[in-house]
């Protein structure tokens, strides 16, 4: 099944998709394709805003039907914000992955980081394979 | 991988296949919990051809069966009546757990667990030897399970009019006969419902009317969740060989009131004169979160834990089973990702004909 990969989008081979704004934050949420893997979302775990995480490290927790999968900051920095709309409606990960499902916003820590980040033709890629 | 007569359905129907055991089984054909909802409120339909069918012959069947089961097979005297029963060891550990069919007195059918399969056709085998039984595997068959409130209706109407007579008359946990197609009102979601065993060739066509009948195609993850809140266990998880019926809150289809000599009874017998160490209830989280199987479960009596768990589709609650000491009572917290968390422990079934039991909520 083609999953949707929005191009303006940079993603983690983790599955996690970032959205770098001009205020040197980001939107951070799971790809389509890792939301169709996990199955219907019913309860996500988020980080607490203020708390500092490195790249790579184990943020939040996607709770689908079927079982718990650690989502991991794909870019180092503070979490500003947790999308509190989840709490009541988690399936928004599932219906809109790249929109109302986002997971958290992060302050970057190293900009830098981003450029390690896969772009839209390298993720789709990695899923060929 | 193993295919069943309707992989190519399921294919069809946009099924998520995985692998189940050395089967490819669909998990589900887009979201688990609209199929979940579909089989509660309306009908659903789950290829269950992985299971065993197997048929034991021989004037002795009953012997044998009186033998090998815990539950009592002279409950079964009308044919196509059906008994769940577990299959012990002599420890009393259970080795599966079956539904047995009386279809007379030299022949009863089992359909038995697909992931026990072997080490079950074993003990089948060896403990029939000395009752000169056969045992036939049915490989030829297919299995669709048809569940929900509008099931029954949804199947009768593409039966001709005589058998859905029939049908009409016939009591839940019975079954039968419609040329080789063999219908038991039995089920794993508690709802009302059939379970057919048909000729492996006619099932894609019995699919494709039953979706024409608006039917609903469900995986194998709704079947988990559905289950679960109906109160039915899972072998592997909710039983198996270390633990005996009467810990795993199965004693109800244990047959111990008169002196039958089943595998396993004498066991049973000594674990009763010594005291229950534990059993198994069913766990409701208090707030939000999810409950997994292996999660440690706190009483004041002391420790337990859980061995199935999920997020209930229609209580919008997670919920689980757990074993935890003879004399915990209703209050509990259950460790998630080390915080502990306040739950309370119930008496199973959850949900029952699409409404949450009384005193589970």
């Amino acid at each position: 099944m083609m999953s949707e990969i929005p191009s303006n989008l940079r993603y983690r081979e983790s599955h996690e998709w970032v959205r770098v704004e001009d205020n040197g934050t980001a939107v951070v949420g799971i790809s389509d394709h890792a939301q169709a893997a996990l199955g219907d979302m019913v309860y996500v775990e988020l980080p607490e805003p203020g708390m500092s995480y490195e790249q790579g490290e184990a943020c939040t927790v996607v709770e689908s039907v079927k079982a718990a999968s650690d989502a991991y900051a794909p870019v180092s920095g503070e979490v500003i914000e947790a999308n509190g709309l989840l709490e009541d409606s988690p399936e928004l990960v599932n219906t809109d992955p790249y929109g109302e499902g986002w997971l958290f916003k992060i302050a970057l820590s190293n900009p830098s980081e981003v450029d390690d980040l896969l772009d839209a033709d390298a993720y789709a890629a990695l899923q060929e394979d | 991988m193993r295919k069943t007569p309707l992989h190519n359905a399921h294919l069809a129907a946009g099924a998520r296949m995985v692998d189940f055991n050395g089967w490819e089984m669909p998990i589900n054909y887009g979201s688990q919990i609209d199929e979940h909802h579909q089989v509660r409120s309306s009908a659903g339909m789950f290829d269950v051809s992985h299971m065993t069918v197997v048929d034991i012959r021989g004037p002795q069947t009953r012997a044998f069966l009186s033998r090998l089961l815990a539950n009592d097979v002279a409950k079964l005297h009308v044919q196509g009546k059906a008994l769940y029963s577990c299959m012990l060891n002599e420890d009393g550990g259970v080795i599966d757990d079956l539904i047995a069919y009386y279809m007379d007195d030299q022949w009863f059918r089992l359909v038995v667990n697909s992931t026990t399969r072997d080490k079950g056709l074993a003990w089948l085998e060896r403990q029939g030897a000395e009752f000169s039984v056969a045992v036939t595997e049915h490989h030829e068959l297919a299995i669709i399970a048809v569940q929900g409130p509008q099931a029954r209706e949804k199947v009768h109407a593409l039966m001709p009019g005589a058998v859905v007579s029939e049908l009409d008359e016939m009591k839940p946990f019975n079954a039968l006969f419609h040329g080789q197609t063999y219908i038991a009102r039995t089920g794993y979601t508690g709802e009302d419902g059939y379970e057919i065993m048909l000729p492996a060739e006619e099932a894609e066509g019995l699919w494709n009317r039953l979706l024409e009948q608006g039917v609903t195609p469900c995986g194998l993850g709704a079947r988990d969740t559905l289950r679960l809140e109906a109160g039915m266990h899972l072998y592997g998880q909710d039983m198996d060989e270390s633990y005996t019926p009467l810990v795993s809150a199965l004693a109800w289809t244990v047959g111990m009131k008169d002196e039958r000599e089943f595998i396993g009874r004498a066991a049973l017998e000594q674990q009763k004169v010594q005291g229950l160490p534990g059993k198994m209830l069913g766990l409701v989280l208090d707030g939000r979160g999810v409950l997994r199987p292996g999660q440690k479960v706190i009483t004041p009596a002391g420790e337990g834990i859980t061995t199935s768990g999920t997020f209930s589709p229609t209580m919008q609650r997670a919920i689980a089973y757990a074993r935890v000491p003879w004399e915990a009572g209703e209050t509990c917290e259950v460790e998630i990702r080390g915080k502990l968390l306040p739950a309370r422990l119930v008496r199973p079934p959850f949900v029952r004909n699409g409404k949450v039991c009384e005193g589970i909520l």
